[in-house]
C-alpha cells in the first residue's frame, strides 16, 4: 500500500473497522428463496435496483443467485421491478 | 422414468370467486395426479397485493404447488397456464436439494433465517387484504 492510499484510509476509519462478509457463507443458508420477498429487500434499494456485492459483502456465487431470486420475486409480483421509496 | 421435484407458483385472476378459484386450483392439482406426478405441498397465500398491477389487477390469489414428476410434464402443465386466462402468471423452479431440503425445513417449521444483526426473519406471513382493488 502507498503512502497516498494509507493516508485516505486513515480519514475514514470507520471503513476499515467493519469486516464486510458474506452472511450466506456465514450461515450456512445453501438455498436461497424466490418466495420470501421480505428477506429480498435487504438486497434491493429503495428504487427495487439490486444492490451490488461491493455494498452488501455477498460472495460472488451468493451474489449470482440473490440476482436470480430478485428476478424470480418480479415475475411472480412479489417485488417490484420499479419502485420509489420501497423502505 | 427420472423424476424431479418442481415448485409451481401461479397467480390467479381476483375476478374469481373464493369457489371458482378453488375449482381452478383442483382442476391443476388433478393434471399434475393424472400424469404421473406426485403432489408434495400445496399452499394458498389466498388474495395478495401484487407489487405491482398484472393486466391491470391490483391483486391476484397465489398458489403454490410442490410436486414430482416427470421433465416431460412441465411442458403440458405451462401449457396449460398459458391457455387458462384465469392465471396471470406461472412460474415452475426445479427445485435442487438445497431447494428441497429448505421447503422441508420450512414446512417443519425448522426455518430459522438469522441477519448479521442477530435478528429472526419470519417466514412469509399472509397478508390479508379487506377490499380487492379491481
Amino acid at each position: 500500500m502507498s503512502k497516498e492510499t494509507n493516508f485516505i484510509f486513515n480519514q475514514t476509519p470507520q471503513v476499515l473497522q467493519k469486516k464486510k462478509y458474506c452472511r450466506f457463507k456465514k450461515h450456512g443458508i445453501r438455498y436461497i428463496d424466490h418466495k420470501d420477498a421480505e428477506f429480498l429487500l435487504k438486497f434491493v434499494n429503495e428504487q427495487g435496483k439490486i444492490l451490488p456485492r461491493r455494498i452488501t459483502g455477498t460472495s460472488l456465487k451468493y451474489q449470482r443467485k440473490i440476482s436470480v431470486a430478485i428476478k424470480r420475486a418480479r415475475h411472480l409480483a412479489l417485488l417490484p421491478f420499479l419502485a420509489d421509496g420501497l423502505k | 422414468m427420472n423424476t424431479n421435484q418442481y415448485e409451481t407458483v401461479i397467480i390467479l385472476t381476483p375476478v374469481l370467486s373464493e369457489q371458482q378459484m378453488k375449482d381452478a386450483v383442483a382442476g391443476y392439482r388433478e393434471l399434475i395426479t393424472g400424469n404421473g406426478g406426485k403432489l408434495v405441498h400445496e399452499e394458498n397465500w389466498g388474495l395478495t397485493k401484487l407489487a405491482y398491477p398484472i393486466q391491470k389487477k391490483g391483486t391476484g390469489f397465489y398458489h403454490l404447488f410442490e410436486f414430482t414428476a416427470n421433465p416431460e410434464f412441465i411442458k403440458s402443465f405451462e401449457l396449460a397456464f398459458r391457455r387458462d386466462e384465469r392465471v396471470l402468471r406461472y412460474l415452475t423452479v426445479k427445485l435442487d436439494r438445497w431447494g428441497v431440503d429448505f421447503n422441508q425445513r420450512k414446512r417443519n417449521g425448522e426455518l430459522r433465517t438469522v441477519t448479521p444483526q442477530g435478528e429472526k426473519v419470519v417466514v412469509k406471513k399472509k397478508i390479508e387484504i379487506e377490499e380487492t382493488e379491481l
